[in-house]
């Protein structure tokens, strides 16, 4: 039956996998059918989901200041300003938004200079925020982040870097010719993600196998699993099964 | 009995039957089929694993050879690769723990601390005092079993045998303090996000104890056996060079590292579980070599034994879960009569007396905690190097991306830098003194 206040249909549109970001429906975290309570109409806007999408004041405190003016004096406030998008200081974590044209000049000026030092760049991995902004948010978003994490040995500091970008066009300039432990790392992300790092000694894949199609740790890859009969009771797989967010 | 060559197939001779060319291959020396002249550039490229005694696991090697000696060392991994990050996806934060545990399965104990950690991070928690010495103390005792095995392994690839049933065996005493206190002796799912799944049970301090007791005569036997032997310093000596500068480049931490002379350890430049309140050296050595590395992970094995005896000393009676109910787990395991199990006063409780109780306990198992949406990087010190954990929430009950650096997967990528130009058998003394575990590498 189909009246005014049945959400079903559209619940389901919106997936048996509920939305990663943009608003969350109901209180209960429950998606589909099933939330008798009377709350399942409640709709609260989160816009960024998993991506927060503020950015932070200075001063950040703690040795960050000091890491951010050692960055503008080593690549000049011009380039800083052009490259970093915004910086986001979360639990005690800096993070630079960093455009991908300047990413290679940047962690170049970042190992390199002496007040910065950072030798060691400790991983580099992937994340796929399909539905970052919510479901208004157009094709051309930028999903696809990759999360760089450098380590300064000599000042015992840690930074993070993010560089957004599309599905369609998700080309990353390499760092392995700064970083030659980003080599492997790189060819996961590509592997797990579909990132292409451009100027990478031999990206390929590396933890599945040569001929493999899509990339499995993108958020619409589909997961393929059957039902699983047991104890007398069918098992949806995991991507079907009723979850709470 | 003299062999006639086909002349336009140097391999096998033919002859026509009613069924077709039929072939006969026959055996026959290199100069017969390929001429003298070829000697002198021979390169053969060899296939090494995956399914090899001495690739520590599955990982397969591609090496150029001329002669003995290695021009090119490629890697290939992915064998062991079973999607545990994005399995972690859709379970929930508690259930993730039994997942990462089982990555790096010589050393799950610290995948489960890096993980929590992290969660712990992400919800602004902190777990009890008991909580974090019994960790700091499991850690250790899985330190140990870890070196153990990268020992006994080292040996066993080395031609050791001895080292490797000596290695097993003490790694068993570990094992089975491990069960004790966990109930499993591998893949434990013991420290949970908020602190530990139960406290020590009855008698295990004593035991530990004990251990303490055995083990530093243990460590001296391995010495005696090993240390001194002319064949085993001839192995490892020179085998498998990597200097800082080479370590550093190519993302290299633990005992590799520690052996090329930076006292890197992640538990002295940046503590956590407060371990910069425990009394341990960093053990290092300069000879960049397999050798230094087996000294550096027999010293850290005494180390390890001092921290345990401190964690001993100052384990106070208290919690071993947060206080908040909506984090915690509801229910203690206990010892039944059919095994571990739910407590049953907890069981009586929940179904007999309080049906808040019943419903708490329900979505808390079924829906799990929501975490407050953010990122963080939180990592330690595994018996491997920087155990890295990249965790993402977006607010939900269930991880939104898991990344782990694990130092397995890293170090591996030095291979090519330590054999390329040696000898092929130092090529298996530089994978062995790499310690890869190929479960934590693939994931």
């Amino acid at each position: 039956m189909t009246g005014p206040g049945d959400r079903s249909g559209e619940d389901a549109a919106i997936g048996a996998t509920a939305p990663s970001g943009g608003f969350r429906k109901g209180a209960f975290g429950v998606s589909g059918t099933g939330d008798t309570s009377g709350f399942g109409g409640l709709v609260r806007v989160e816009p960024g989901g998993a991506v927060a999408l503020h950015s932070t004041d200075r001063p950040y405190g703690g040795y960050f200041d000091e890491v951010t003016d050692a960055l503008i004096e080593a690549v000049g406030q011009a380039t800083y300003d052009a490259a970093v998008q915004r910086v986001l200081v979360d639990r005690g974590e800096i993070t630079y938004f960093v455009a991908r044209e300047h990413l290679l000049s940047l962690v170049q000026a970042l190992r390199d200079d002496e007040a910065l030092r950072f030798e060691l760049c400790s991983s580099v991995s992937g994340a796929d925020y399909l539905d970052s902004g919510g479901p208004a948010a157009g094709p051309d978003r930028p999903r696809l982040h990759v999360v760089y994490h450098l380590t300064s040995m000599t000042y015992r500091r840690r930074i993070r870097l993010e560089v957004a970008v599309t599905a369609e066009d998700p080309h990353v300039p390499s760092v392995a010719s700064v970083y030659p432990t980003a080599d492997w790392q790189e060819r996961e992300t590509w592997d797990m993600f579909g990132v292409v790092f451009d100027g990478h000694p031999a990206l390929t894949r590396i933890l599945m196998p040569d001929d493999w199609d899509g990339h499995p740790q993108r958020k619409d890859y589909p997961l393929g699993g059957v039902p699983v009969e047991y104890h007398d009771a069918t098992i949806p797989p995991p991507d079907t099964r009723r979850s709470y967010r | 009995m003299s062999t006639t060559y086909n002349a336009t197939d140097p391999y096998a001779g033919s002859r026509e039957t009613t069924e077709g060319r039929v072939y006969t291959v026959t055996g026959g020396d290199w100069d017969q089929t390929l001429g003298t002249e070829a000697y002198g550039e021979e390169r053969l490229v060899v296939n090494m694993g995956p399914q090899h005694p001495s690739t520590h696991g599955v990982l397969r090697l591609v090496l150029d050879l001329e002669g003995e000696t290695v021009t090119k060392a490629r890697v290939v991994i992915g064998y062991l690769h079973t999607g545990i990050e994005k399995n972690t996806e859709y379970r929930t934060w508690t259930q993730g723990t039994t997942f990462v545990t089982r990555m790096d399965y010589l050393s799950p104990l610290f995948n489960e601390a890096g993980y929590c950690l992290a969660v712990e991070k992400l919800l602004g928690i902190e777990a009890p005092q008991r909580a974090q010495t019994i960790r700091v103390l499991v850690m250790e005792l899985n330190r140990i079993a870890s070196h153990l095995v990268a020992l006994a392994t080292f040996g066993m690839e080395m031609g050791a045998l001895t080292g490797m049933t000596n290695g097993f065996r003490e790694r068993e005493l570990v094992l089975d303090l491990l069960e004790e206190i966990t109930g499993l002796r591998m893949n434990h799912a013991y420290i949970r996000p908020g602190g530990l799944a139960q406290d020590l049970p009855e008698g295990a301090v004593e035991h530990i104890r004990e251990f303490l007791g055995a083990m530093p005569a243990r460590v001296a036997d391995f010495h005696k056996l090993l240390t001194g032997q002319p064949i085993w310093q001839a192995r490892l000596k020179d085998a498998g060079y990597l200097d800082v500068t080479g370590c550093i480049a190519l993302g290299v931490t633990g005992p590799v590292l520690r052996a090329a002379g930076l006292p890197w350890d992640l538990r002295k430049v940046e503590p956590y579980l407060g371990y910069e309140t425990y009394d341990f050296e960093v053990p290092t050595a300069d000879t960049c070599d397999a050798w230094g590395r087996y000294l550096v992970r027999m010293a850290e094995v005494n180390e390890s034994l001092k921290i345990i005896e401190q964690a001993l000393d100052r384990l106070e009676p208290g919690p071993v879960m947060v206080e908040d109910k909506k984090i915690a787990w509801p229910a203690q395991l206990s010892l039944g009569p059919d095994g571990m199990g739910n407590s049953l006063d907890h069981v009586r409780h929940i179904m007999g007396e309080s049906m808040e109780a019943l419903i708490h306990h329900f979505k808390l198992v079924t829906e799990g905690f929501r975490v407050p949406a953010g990122q963080v990087y939180v990592p330690i010190e595994s018996p491997r190097g920087e155990l890295g954990y990249h965790v993402v929430s977006d607010g939900g009950t269930r991880p939104f991306r898991v990344h782990v650096r694990d130092p397995s997967f890293v170090n591996l990528q030095a291979t090519a830098a330590m054999s390329e130009g040696g000898m092929i058998a130092d090529v298996i003394a530089a994978i062995a003194s790499l310690d890869p575990v190929m479960g934590g590498c693939d994931r």
